[in-house]
């Protein structure tokens, strides 16, 4: 029953994140005084790119093919551990947040190697880029994660989440500040303005774009539906981690449908959130990529250390 | 105890402080004046806030008095004055090369354990949870004197030297619930004048070497080389 519910909340995770890209989208052409294209939008890209034929170069190797296909499925086993709905999942319980990371750098890596196959100029350039970014994102994400598995004592993602409701409420300066780095990693991560563009035209600031560039047909559309997964499973993981309130503890029908609003709720407010600062901000240059997530290292770091600090027994 | 035996009032202090601490970090990274005195007006805002529930918390009314100095002080008029000088000064157009910034802001994190290290024995034989947002002002006055060193502008020194009193002050609410009111109206006083002192300073310095970078005073001497 348990295992059935699971695969079910992560189909619904992963039906549901073109949604979020399309809510993402309408947020931000409001905010821009553009019209605004309908919130199914993406589901209509996805499903036009997978009639459309792929154009596969001459010179890709099996690598280039098969690795969408890596991509979707690693993202898609990293999304069933996140608890979307209930806190307690078979799945969570079998890995935990730091195998998260590790399945995340693995669709990652794929990435990285399928954007050099085709040795095309802007897909080396981007996969150089994703790796300098992912090397510096990742020390800061695991350091603003310890600090949550501190307080719980548990790096297991339901313990964490099943113990910051228990607990109630309880105004913590560590959550504060691994809050703050997790949404600025979850920004370089995702691939959003400052640090990236995802809907710019222009080759040379590319960072996600020119790894994809090649892509065309059912194998972009897996990429697309890949990395709206990871923007939701980046939100879900912020949403359901510090504000947690809403999230169902039993597996009853109307405490599983109000599991379901409370999360849509929140993520319609993070996405705000971040449509707002992509509107505010502009992209910066690649070179001052490094200061900022230098500065989110160090919002991981003082979280971890106010733990320690302030709310350590003592 | 940990925190979560602790009653939301302190909690929120507990927060405020750590707030402070981070303002002052990105204090140490911004090369843009005008943001700068802005970040120093919202720390001074979340020192008057902790004070303020520090007053109605451990239920001591003269903490309001000083919240309300520092609120007029610290958060309007000081910050309206530099602000006032950078725009007069044309300053603001200015962005400061921050030589090494990445390096800073860990040697602050590093100045962050240091004062818990310094502080820790202390705590061990205190019974109040409070005075661990004693180590939090010791790395905000460091913070401070770091800012200080790294930037160049002597507006900066003034907001670095103006946030280590900041750092003072909420040592001075959290651990002894606020000096007597004579030294704190003594010190608000003493802020002020520095402050106008600073302002004339401004003038002098910027006719005599023709900019606020204090490193160019390097180049003043008797002899010409």
């Amino acid at each position: 029953m348990n295992v059935l519910f699971a695969i079910i909340q992560t189909l619904l995770f992963i039906a549901l994140a073109p949604l979020l890209a399309g809510w993402v989208k309408w947020c931000k052409c409001h905010l821009q005084n553009r019209r605004a294209p309908s919130l199914l939008q993406p589901y209509r890209d996805l499903i036009k790119l997978t009639h459309k034929q792929p154009v596969v170069s001459k010179d890709a190797s099996w690598l280039f093919i098969i690795a969408p296909y890596i991509i979707f499925s690693t993202t898609a086993l990293a999304v069933s551990v996140v608890p979307l709905l209930a806190v307690d999942l078979p799945t969570a319980s079998s890995a935990d947040v730091i195998v998260l990371v590790g399945f995340l750098a693995f669709a990652r890596f794929f990435l990285v190697l399928a954007g050099l196959d085709v040795g095309t100029a802007f897909g080396g350039m981007g996969s150089s880029r994703e790796m300098t970014i992912s090397a510096m994102a990742e020390p800061a994400m695991l350091m603003a994660v310890f600090t949550l598995t501190m307080t719980a004592s548990t790096t297991n993602l339901s313990f964490a989440i099943d113990h910051v409701l228990q607990e109630g409420l309880v105004l913590r300066p560590s959550f504060i500040f691994s809050l703050s780095a997790l949404m600025l990693v979850a920004v370089a991560e995702t691939g959003r303005i400052p640090v990236d563009n995802p809907a710019t035209h222009l080759e040379l600031t590319m960072i996600h774009e020119a790894m994809i560039l090649e892509y065309s047909g059912r194998h972009l559309a897996l990429i697309e539906w890949a990395s709206q997964l990871k923007l939701m499973l980046y939100g879900v993981l912020i949403a359901n981690i510090f504000f947690p309130w809403g999230i169902a503890e039993t597996f009853s029908l109307s405490v599983l449908g109000y599991g379901l609003l409370a999360i849509m709720g929140k993520l319609a407010l993070l996405v705000v959130v971040l449509a707002i600062s992509e509107t505010l901000l502009a992209k910066m240059r690649l070179f001052r990529v490094q200061e900022f997530l230098s500065f989110a290292y160090l919002l991981g770091l003082l979280g971890m250390l106010s733990h320690i600090i302030l709310e350590a027994a003592h | 105890m940990g925190i979560e035996n602790l009653d939301h009032y302190s909690q929120i202090i507990l927060s405020l402080a750590a707030l402070v601490m981070l303002s002052s970090f990105i204090m140490l990274a911004q090369g843009r004046l005008l943001r700068l005195v802005f970040v120093f007006a919202v720390q001074g805002f979340m020192l008057v806030s902790a004070t303020a529930i520090a007053a109605y918390s451990f239920n001591n009314p003269h903490l309001y008095i000083s919240a309300a100095i520092t609120l007029a002080l610290k958060v309007i008029f000081i910050p309206w004055m530099l602000r006032r000088h950078i725009l007069k000064l044309n300053m603001h157009r200015d962005v400061e090369a921050l030589n090494n910034k990445t390096a800073i802001m860990m040697g602050g994190a590093s100045l962050v354990v240091f004062s818990y290290y310094v502080l820790h024995p202390i705590m061990q034989n205190s019974s109040m949870v409070l005075l661990n947002a004693l180590s939090l002002s010791l790395a905000v006055i460091l913070l401070g004197m770091l800012l200080m060193i790294s930037h160049h502008q002597a507006i900066a020194h003034v907001v670095g030297f103006m946030s280590i009193e900041n750092g003072l002050f909420f040592a001075a609410t959290v651990s002894t619930n606020g000096m007597p009111m004579v030294v704190e109206l003594g010190v608000a006083f003493d802020v002020l004048v520095a402050a106008v002192l600073f302002g004339i300073f401004f003038l002098h310095i910027n006719s005599s070497i023709d900019s606020l970078d204090v490193d160019k005073m390097n180049r003043l001497n008797e002899v010409d080389q």
